[in-house]
């Protein structure tokens, strides 16, 4: 049991452009040893031979997207702070709980080292004088891996004041969480970074890159973003553009849970590489456990709209999951096949929405609890039909309008595209809801089947066929 | 329990002096005082909050936030077990019905003995490898009943000792800047011009 612990398992190893999992398959891939070994800091040093300026422009020109979830490309986000205000910070977002997505976990236990460069590299480009590694509380060997290997960095004169005797300088601090959801929603990160409880802000105005943490401009990146900077100031945003697509050059690291017979996580092409590719081919999953149907598949962690297997063939594409009624978000897809109990599933994830909202917005904290309490008498039998269109009631309080969602052709359903409306500050509120509507949009009769009938009878109704006696 | 040990109180002036504002640091201080104690005590709060120059009531509210801080003592072992989609549908409802069956317990509370506290926890980032739990925060995947029975064995029997600390303690390897190598945590308005790199030439 040991060694599973120390060497956590989930990465399956492919034929395929490996960008930021190249040293996975070394067991001492965390070590600097190893790091070194495998051409590590050469993109610092890459980096450290230009003017900041055009190492800002060869991430720009990259068009590295966002890995956590918004798909941001970082080289823009970078170029959002005010001019003359200084200092500016960075933020790395290693809070990573989206459900069913992990892939900065294995980034930090895996190539810490990796990490820290991309870290080193953006502060550089983007004049950030000191960076704040947030790693999620429960990532107890994420943690250690990552102090190991800062105190190696340091000690190596990779980190800290005057790195590899220039006039480069800064600190990398580990800070790390303590158990909330909610905080990897960015200035959640920045409230629980002040050591306040981890809401998050107003936007505007707390826009990270202009009123971040301290009130000071900030950037927060995901660790995976940042863990693609080594290797493209190694080998240039030509040869990084050349995988992928225009749109979504590059790799991504995706994970695949739930009912298939090899679930794992993979680095694949991004923008080209299908959902069926994925669940089916012999590369990654090999297909439905036991070779059971397809029933659903959720395609971009826990809060994203539920896909069917008429949408099989989207590519990993954000243009075009977006139009088809969902996100790619976190990068985790997770399978249901045909022995689910739908409403069961949908309750697993609304029951996690509900317990983490950080109760600052009232739809969220009202709306999500009571998501909650109305699908799990559904789920247990005593619902009525008058809770279903409660669930939608409730839900339409947190997203006003059409909530998005795919087609399905045995229903005759035409796609809501991405994204909806909301009255919340961030999308903890609305990922409650996700869940409930794909599900009772694509599975009612499942749901049908649960309760009973039994209109509700309205107060005015009741009152008005008295006859004025009290019975 | 107690305030801070002058070990740990040296810890946390290292920690406070990495942040330009000390309160940045309370977390942290909060994780050391749990691992001291394995629970987070009043007057551990209260000293957390004259070493950071804050109150106590806002250690507390801050504290309150985070499920990992526990205000009670807990069982040397907290074992969560995960819930949510993955692990839902691959069977963590059955484990956790056998983990409250075979230790007598309800989740959400701790064994007579004070071993084992069982909880109900949310996504660990492990959905790959479900059903999964974590013990202190150290994983186990791929869980069966028979495995969970294994590991209540060992974990009574003290079997994992060396690979899981007790409750509170998280990293066993902290960061430590060294004093010659560090740049060192100003306040942000003391800071007003743009960092030297940025002069247009390269570094190297």
């Amino acid at each position: 049991m040991t060694s599973t612990y120390a060497h956590a398992p989930g990465f399956v190893a492919g034929d395929r452009p490996k960008i930021v999992t190249s040293r996975f398959e070394f067991a001492d891939s965390y070590t600097i040893e190893r790091y070194l070994a495998t051409n590590g800091y050469a993109g610092l040093r890459a980096a450290l031979s230009q003017p900041a300026a055009s190492v800002h422009d060869e991430v720009k020109n990259a068009t590295v997207l966002g890995r956590g979830g918004a798909g941001f490309p970082a080289g823009t986000k970078w170029g959002l702070t005010p001019q003359e205000v200084w200092p500016r910070y960075l933020v790395v977002n290693g809070d990573e709980s989206e459900p069913g997505t992990y892939k900065d976990r294995l980034l930090m236990e895996r190539d810490p080292h990796q990490l820290i460069e991309g870290c080193l590299i953006a502060c550089y480009a983007a004049g950030l004088s000191r960076c704040f590694l947030y790693i999620r509380g429960e990532m107890a060997l994420a943690q250690e891996r990552m102090a190991t290997a800062l105190n190696e960095a340091y000690a190596a004169g990779f980190v800290g004041k005057n790195i590899l005797g220039t006039k480069f300088s800064v600190d990398i601090v580990l800070h790390w969480g303590a158990g909330a959801y909610v905080v990897g929603e960015e200035t959640a990160l920045i409230e629980s970074l002040e050591g306040n409880r981890g809401m998050p802000r107003l936007k505007p105005p707390f826009f990270p890159a202009a009123n971040g943490l301290y009130g000071q401009p900030t950037i927060v990146n995901n660790v995976e973003t940042l863990a693609n900077l080594p290797w493209l100031l190694c080998n240039g945003s030509e040869a990084y553009t050349a995988i992928g697509t225009k749109t979504s050059p590059g790799t991504r690291m995706v994970a695949v849970s739930g009912h298939v017979k090899r679930p794992g996580v993979f680095e694949i092409i991004n923008g080209v590489t299908t959902f069926r590719d994925l669940l089916y081919g012999d590369e990654f999953c090999g297909g439905i456990r036991n070779d059971n149907k397809l029933k659903a598949f959720v395609p971009g962690g826990g809060s994203a709209p539920w896909f069917t297997p008429d949408q099989l063939d989207l590519p990993f594409e954000a243009s075009q999951v977006g139009p088809a009624g969902s996100m790619l978000g976190s990068g985790a897809i997770m399978v249901m096949d045909e022995t689910t109990d739908i409403p069961a599933a949908a309750l697993t994830l609304t029951r996690f929405y509900a317990h983490e909202s950080c109760g600052k917005c009232t739809p969220c904290r009202e709306g999500g609890t009571w998501l909650e309490r109305i699908l799990t008498r559904v789920v247990e039998g005593t619902g009525t039909d008058a809770d279903l269109d409660q669930l939608v009631e409730v839900g339409s309080s947190i997203c006003p309008g059409d909530f998005p969602h795919a087609s399905n052709a045995d229903l005759g359903l035409a796609a809501v595209p991405f994204p909806y409306k909301m009255t919340t500050i961030c999308f903890v509120g609305p990922s409650a809801y996700a869940p409930v509507h794909s599900a009772l949009t694509l599975f009612r009769s499942e749901f049908e089947a649960r309760v009973t009938t039994r209109k509700r009878i309205p107060v005015t109704a009741a009152a008005s066929s008295t006859t004025g006696h009290a019975s | 329990m107690s305030r801070l040990t002058d070990a740990n109180v040296a810890i946390a002036y290292e920690i406070i002096g990495r942040y330009p504002r000390p309160k940045s640091a309370l977390i942290p201080i909060l994780h050391l005082a749990q691992e001291q104690d394995g629970y987070v005590a009043q007057d551990a709060m209260k000293h957390i909050a004259d070493l950071v120059g804050v109150t106590s009531a806002e250690v507390f509210g801050t504290a309150s936030f985070y499920e990992m801080f526990k205000f009670e003592p807990v069982g040397k072992y907290l074992l969560n077990i995960c819930g949510t989609m993955s692990c839902a549908l691959m069977g963590s409802e059955e484990l956790m019905h056998h983990a409250e069956k075979r230790l007598g317990i309800k989740a959400g509370s701790t064994t007579p003995d004070g071993l084992i506290t069982l909880e109900h926890a949310e996504c660990q980032a492990a959905c790959t490898e479900a059903p999964c739990l974590q013990v202190n925060y150290r994983y186990r995947f791929k869980m069966t009943p028979a495995e969970l029975d294994t590991l209540i064995d060992d974990l009574a029997a003290g079997k994992l000792a060396d690979e899981i600390p007790s409750h509170g303690v998280l990293a066993t390897v902290r960061q430590h800047i060294p004093a010659d190598r560090g740049v060192g945590a100003v306040a942000p308005e003391k800071v007003n011009e743009s960092p030297e790199w940025l002069d247009g030439k390269s570094a190297l």
